[in-house]
């Protein structure tokens, strides 16, 4: 497709011209990110070096230590907490709302799904800063914790899976069920080895997506996990995610320091961006 | 024994039915009924859609439903297995007994009967599982532990349909990898696998290429004896192919009626009522 | 006879497997159901007792934690409208040039499908870091309302650009070939038939990127700021509504009240939002349906 033959010489060509440009500058902006963050992160990246952040022991910028290991584990332990909780309880809302439901709380249970869906972060984190962590300090102190974090984070994410297993699970074909019923299945057989399965990719795809949304989290995390920088060792422990490190220590790091900073935002990213492109690409799994 | 046209005149009667001189076939059956259907009616939101039927399906016979559309052949069928219970709405009358029991009774256990009265769908459905599960699991489902036993009923029901050699090198690949007519006869060896007595086909071929349609045709032929079949079709000529009875539908009284019942040969050759013998020549429907 | 009848071994297998499974979907669904309803009664219970008239127009106290959010309302407007004012004509121009003028299947509209994608990942919090890199520092905006709604601008954009290209896309070609063959010039088509059809998905659209930018956080922090006075220009810096629900939370002593009824005005603002979107596209789905 050459580009003269797009834009002639008339005025749809150049108003076609005009709206190109416009174009090129949208989706430039994603250059323009990683540009700026990549390159404010370099100084750390030349004279730290990528491996030091990863075997450093331990998290004291200031005195030379930019060990990110403790951050990133708890990043992953909260992420991978809220999903295994988060995973099942959204496919089985989505299978309710569907199947179970009786006719007159369908749409209220959606339209309460939709607002939890809807709810801004910082919100949730207020109710977990004041409902939930004095809660499970009268359990064991301190409360703040990895624990009060997957709790949380798996109510923010439940939603994202329970809409995109529905829409999955609406898209197997009637015929599917049809040939079941007819076969003698009822509605949990059915249910458990045909419909299940045969949404099985878009299932999967909402969950990594919900994964990905809990792994760049940072107002929840922040407000309720207690930010000290440690190995999480335990469910009441309290940890630090690198995103809440970010948003803690920008406001006055300063060279290398900040440097760093930019240097988790990047492993941040590349993280989410593996999730969601394993979500996307999502291979094709044999139908077994 | 067998009759043939030249007995007509002095009344039939006996232990044998054939569809008539043209595909004179093997003794099929004897006229013993294993589905008895009394004042049937059924509804659909208040809407009647089938009303009064009463109809005998012999054992072991291949039973033709015709009729145009609309005249209710596929919420008959529906309701001999019970499928109308899925449907919102759907009111069902009347008394349905197979094998002498009652299917609406309190004691009768729904995933039971549908096992022993299996359903083809006109468009085939396999599940999107690989060839082997689509047969394997509802062997499961319905709690068939032993393994060798449920791979010599595959086997069986595969040969049955004549798809045996045509997968046995490639049981996992998926089920919608076959062709549309493989994929019926896949269809029909699912609900084979399940030993039931009774089959139950709504236009198997109508949504098959001609020669897809003509090897499931032979193959339902091939059933008789066996199993005791309904099949729903358009195909006037495809009736008198395969089925020994037939079954005329018609729309009375804005709802589906059944019109004549009698065995094939005499339907479309003498038949008794006008309608019938305008629906079977073509002059209307 | 018996075998239509209950009985064997194996159906009592099935059914306890059966009673299992809905015991088991009934409990996650009323338990998310009893979460999700804890969390909005406990804020809307908790917002409504510090809720009035007056704490909506007057200026924060004590650190907020008396007084009201009247600046910091204007605040977050200000930076909603330079957001919207960024982002909406960039992503309509993009959104037409995809969906009217590229040829289907270029390589330029898989490209830029593609760099929105990612765009559309990208985490908020490094939203913020690219903010304060390019817009505060880079730039020169310093803390600024401006450089907050930049960045948010950025990422809304791949939503308003997919919302919108679907809207478009989604207008049947018929209408485009009947006004080629009036002699409209493919500019005119667009003006004029397409782009006022594709209007409740556009709106929705905008609509649903308020929300999101209305919602966000972590990108304002360091980009807008957090003075919580009246701004008197957009290149002040002003506190946005979610920026001092969490400065009241985690760093104001008994800030909780405040935090409680500014997180329930930002509530019920999404919940209007958002419903007035919906509604739009469930007028369009009916349209399509009728039509």
């Amino acid at each position: 497709m050459r580009i003269s033959s797009l834009f002639p010489r008339t005025r749809d060509g150049h108003i076609a011209f005009g709206l190109g440009a416009v174009s090129c500058l949208a989706s430039g902006i994603l250059l323009l990110i990683l540009v700026f963050v990549f390159g404010e992160a370099w100084p750390a990246l030349r004279t730290i070096g990528v491996l030091r952040f990863l075997s450093d022991t331990a998290w004291y910028p200031t005195d030379n230590a930019f060990g990110l290991a403790p951050m990133l584990a708890a990043s992953f332990a909260l992420a991978a907490g809220a999903l295994i909780l988060a995973a099942p309880v959204g496919v089985a809302a989505a299978i309710f709302r569907l199947y179970y439901a009786p006719a007159w709380l369908k749409t209220p249970y959606r339209g309460l799904v939709l607002l939890l869906a809807g709810t801004p972060s910082v919100v949730l984190g207020l109710w977990g800063l004041m409902v939930l962590v004095p809660l499970i300090a009268r359990l064991e102190p301190p409360g703040a914790s990895l624990i009060a974090g997957i709790l949380v984070l798996a109510l923010m994410i439940v939603p994202t899976v329970a809409i995109t297993a529905e829409a999955a699970l609406e898209s197997v074909p009637r015929s599917c069920w049809a040939a079941a019923n007819a076969l003698g299945l009822g509605r949990e057989a059915a249910l458990l080895n045909v419909v299940l399965p045969a949404a099985r990719e878009g299932v999967a795809g909402g969950i990594l997506l919900a994964g990905a949304r809990a792994l760049g989290e940072t107002m929840v995390v922040l407000m309720i996990t207690g930010n000290i920088v440690r190995m999480p060792d335990g469910l009441f422990a309290p940890v630090r995610a690198l995103t809440s490190n970010i948003a803690l220590e920008m406001a006055y790091a300063t060279g290398d320091h900040r440097a760093s900073l930019f240097v988790s935002g990047l492993a941040l990213t590349l993280l989410v961006f593996l999730l969601s492109f394993a979500a996307r690409t999502g291979r094709r799994m044999r139908y077994v | 024994m067998t009759i043939g046209p030249e007995d007509e005149a002095a009344g039939g009667g006996g232990a044998g039915y054939t569809v008539g001189p043209m595909l004179a076939g093997p003794e099929c059956c004897t006229p013993e009924p294993v589905i008895r259907v009394n004042g049937l009616a059924v509804s659909y939101a208040g809407v009647p859609a089938l009303k009064h039927v009463d109809l005998d399906i012999y054992k072991g016979c291949v039973t033709a439903l015709i009729g145009p559309s609309g005249c209710g052949k596929s919420t008959f069928l529906s309701s001999l297995n019970r499928l109308t219970d899925l449907v919102a709405g759907c009111r069902v009358a009347g008394r349905i007994e197979v094998d002498g029991v009652d299917i609406h009774g309190p004691d009768v256990d729904v995933q039971a009967l549908r096992r022993k009265v299996g359903m083809i769908f006109q468009k085939p459905n396999p599940f999107p599982l690989s060839i082997h599960r689509n047969l394997d699991m509802p062997l499961r489902e319905h709690g068939v532990r032993n393994r060798d036993e449920r791979e010599s009923r595959i086997r069986t029901a595969l040969s049955d349909v004549g798809l045996w050699d045509e997968v046995a090198d490639r049981l996992d690949e998926p089920a919608l990898s076959l062709s549309g007519g493989q994929q019926q006869r896949l269809c029909i060896a699912r609900a084979l696998v399940l030993q039931p007595s009774i089959l139950l086909m709504d236009e198997p071929c109508s949504a098959l290429d001609p020669l897809s349609a003509e090897t499931v045709e032979d193959m339902i032929a091939g059933l008789r004896g066996r199993y005791t079949v309904v099949v729903v079709t358009h195909n006037l000529a495809q009736a008198r192919r395969i089925a020994n009875f037939a079954a005329f539908f018609w729309v009375r009284d804005r709802a589906g009626a059944l019109i004549e019942f009698d065995t094939c040969q005499r339907l479309f050759e003498a038949p008794a009522h006008d309608l019938t013998a305008a629906y079977v020549t073509g002059r209307s429907g | 006879m018996s075998d239509l009848s209950h009985g064997p071994r194996h159906v009592f297998a099935r059914q306890a497997r059966d009673g299992a499974m809905r015991v088991a979907i009934w409990a996650a669904a009323a338990a998310l159901f009893a979460c999700a309803a804890w969390v909005m009664l406990d804020v809307v219970l908790r917002g409504a007792a510090g809720l009035d008239w007056s704490f909506l127009v007057d200026e924060p106290a004590r650190a907020g934690r008396a007084g009201g959010i009247g600046p910091i309302l204007v605040s977050t407007g200000l930076i909603l409208a330079v957001a919207i004012a960024a982002a909406a004509p960039l992503g309509l121009a993009t959104a037409i040039f995809l969906a009217e003028f590229l040829p289907a299947g270029s390589r330029f509209a898989a490209w830029t499908s593609l760099s929105l994608d990612v765009l559309a990942g990208i985490p908020s919090i490094v939203f913020g870091l690219f903010g304060n890199a390019f817009f505060s520092i880079w730039l020169g905006m310093g803390f600024s309302i401006l450089s907050g709604g930049l960045t948010l601008a950025c990422m809304i954009l791949p939503l308003l650009i997919r919302t919108a290209e679907h809207g478009l896309r989604m207008v049947p070609g018929e209408w485009r070939h009947g006004a080629a063959a009036l002699g409209m010039s493919r500019f005119s088509s667009v003006w004029r038939i397409v782009l006022p059809a594709a209007g409740p998905a556009v709106t929705a659209g905008l609509l649903l990127g308020l929300g999101r930018a209305t919602a966000e956080t972590a990108a304002l922090v360091f980009t807008s700021g957090y003075v919580d006075r009246m701004p008197s220009s957009l290149l002040d810096s002003g506190r946005a509504l979610s920026v001092h629900i969490y400065d009241l939370a985690m760093n104001v002593a008994g800030g909780d009240r405040n935090a409680y009824a500014s997180a329930l005005v930002l509530l019920l603002f999404l919940i209007v939002v958002n419903g007035i979107a919906m509604s739009f596209s469930d007028y369009l789905l009916r349209k399509r349906i009728a039509a």
